[in-house]
């Protein structure tokens, strides 16, 4: 009977967590890949309606084109989140957040399969925004590493915040309350829709303060070649920021906070 | 070396000031079926999810086939398969999916097919394999979540409350599916209400109160222990003389039911009540099962005759 232990191999069970994760989201890909591509769309197509001939934030860079990034980027970060706070605080809730309680998998294998989950909704939701962009827009490219890295660490540090939230939250209230006062001022206020350059002293000050705000530049700077700030710093500021997290979280699971009393 | 399949040593649980569990230690060892029995309250349900590493002790450990779940968690969790007491299921798959991915979990891939395909031929669901678990009845959701406790083929099988609110159906083919896994080496561990199931099936039982084990034998020493036997007499609406009055244990309708231990006390009751000038109308003899020692051990939790507010002005 003890030969239970032998015939089991390390990688099956965390790879199975993770494809169950992503099959989750892919299931009902409507409500989580379409519908936050269409909303980036519709901001699109409204703020370079209203603002294309009006505003230019960079020089040779239509309005438009300075946008796109900006939003995709913002999906990105938003749906990582989006994926494992949703996933967990739903079999929180549910109650089946248990079968994965009783295995075998280690904390690290638990954090790895709804973090991987996360960057991988992330970028396929921002992959569709820039596909359907490209239609419209000639965005050129300046530097692909810088946005990959920058999509891979921003979508990791969303995706880890997410799995914070999902752990602390008892009830969907709470995780919308995560959602609309954290979440949407963050992205909404990181200069997505302009340059910090544009704005007050004081809140330029206040904006260097936002991590979004350091991941869509980063992001976009893989683009235009050019930012607010240096890439360099944004990226080391997003990378520490991940670890730091990373690690809260680690933590968080290990005690079996929330998760095991 | 031969490990008990679960042993228990010491263990403690505290939930604030309330001391769920005061040192509980047993040894279940590997092949047995056991049933774990207890009123609600007792701290069954508090030592399961010790064990199945869902909470920590306060003191004490467990072993699952020797290995301990908290420091050697994984191992433990791979030798156990618990099914749990609430109904959860996850609305996204259907029920073969979710087998797999259970398995998955504890490392195995489509060589454990076969035996997913046992598990749910065996608790009748091979027709809703793939049937959304959203969508399937009450009594079938249940035999879904036992199947995923038993869809990593764990050696050792917790059964929490497993026919609580469930079909009679479903009770004799899951017991029956039950049995065959214990026959061929599976150790069952056992809670239920329905003490009639832990008597047919359990070769063991160990009975808890407020936290301890409070009796812990073969059934069948346990059932030799308390041989009383039930008297059943219908009497209509009587008075007792006051001799007979006390080996009454329930009384309702006019049926009054006498706690015996001893053939001599039937002489004893009937000469008594003839005395009294009380008529028989039916007359029944049972032998004492797992519900009188439980009560015995545990106390009577029958309704108590709720006393009468007197207003005295």
């Amino acid at each position: 009977m003890i030969d239970a232990l032998s015939n089991r191999s390390g990688w099956v069970g965390p790879w199975t967590l993770l494809k169950k994760e992503l099959l989750r989201f892919w299931r009902v890909s409507f409500q989580t890949v379409a519908a936050p591509v269409i909303t980036a769309l519709l901001y699109l197509l409204i703020f370079s309606h209203v603002l294309d001939k009006h505003v230019q934030v960079y020089d040779g860079v239509a309005y438009t084109e300075f946008l796109i990034p900006g939003l995709i980027m913002m999906s990105v970060l938003q749906n990582a989140f989006a994926n494992s706070s949703s996933s967990l605080i739903q079999s929180k809730v549910m109650g089946n957040i248990v079968f994965v309680l009783l295995t075998p998998l280690t904390h690290l294998q638990f954090f790895m399969a709804f973090l991987i989950a996360a960057v991988i909704r992330g970028l396929v939701v921002g992959l569709c925004i820039y596909l359907v962009a490209m239609w419209f827009v000639d965005l050129t490219v300046a530097n692909p590493w810088m946005i990959i890295a920058f999509g891979l660490l921003g979508s990791a540090l969303l995706g880890t915040f997410g799995i914070i939230a999902g752990i602390w939250a008892d009830r969907f209230d709470q995780m919308a309350a995560f959602q609309n006062f954290i979440i949407m001022p963050l992205s909404f206020l990181s200069g997505v829709f302009y340059s910090i350059h544009s704005l007050p002293p004081f809140w330029q000050k206040i904006s260097h303060l936002n991590p979004f705000f350091y991941m869509i530049d980063g992001f976009r700077y893989g683009f235009f070649g050019k930012g607010d700030v240096s890439p360099v710093l944004s990226l080391l500021i997003v990378g520490a920021s991940f670890l730091v997290l990373a690690l809260i979280t680690l933590k968080m699971l290990k005690s079996g906070y929330k998760l095991r009393s | 070396m031969n490990h008990p399949a679960i042993h228990i040593q010491g263990v403690h649980k505290n939930f604030g000031a309330l001391h769920a569990l005061n040192g509980i230690d047993l040894a279940i060892e590997q092949g047995e079926f056991f049933a774990l029995l207890g009123p609600n309250g007792a701290g069954k349900s508090t030592l399961i999810n010790i064990l199945a590493g869902l909470i920590a002790p306060t003191a004490g450990s467990i072993s699952v086939m020797g290995f301990d779940v908290q420091k050697q968690y994984q191992q433990a969790r791979q030798l156990l398969g618990v099914v749990p007491q609430e109904l959860v299921f996850d609305p996204f798959f259907n029920v073969r999916e979710m087998l797999r991915f259970q398995a998955g979990y504890f490392g195995l891939g489509r060589e454990n097919d076969a035996w997913v395909d046992e598990v749910l031929e065996g608790l009748g669901l091979a027709d809703k394999a793939h049937t959304n678990m959203r969508k399937l009845s009450g009594g079938m959701k249940r035999r879904a979540l036992i199947a995923q406790a038993l869809a990593h083929k764990p050696p050792v099988i917790v059964l929490d409350e497993p026919t609580a609110g469930v079909d009679v159906e479903l009770r004799q083919m899951l017991w029956e599916f039950i049995k065959k896994l214990n026959r061929d080496g599976h150790t069952i561990i056992l809670t239920t209400h329905y003490l009639e199931e832990a008597e047919t099936l359990c070769s063991r039982v160990g009975m808890m109160k407020q936290g301890k084990v409070v009796a812990l034998d073969s059934t069948a020493n346990l059932l030799n222990k308390f041989s009383g036997k039930h008297l059943r007499l219908t009497l209509g609406d009587v008075r007792l003389p006051h001799d007979v009055e006390r080996l009454v244990r329930h009384a309702e309708n006019g049926i009054y039911t006498f706690a015996l231990t001893d053939m001599i006390q039937i002489e004893f009751v009937l000469s008594s009540l003839r005395a009294s000038g009380i008529k028989v109308i039916d007359m029944q003899l049972n032998e004492a099962d797992l519900e009188d020692v439980f009560l015995s051990l545990v106390g009577n939790v029958a309704v108590e005759q709720p006393l009468m507010a007197n207003h005295h002005e």
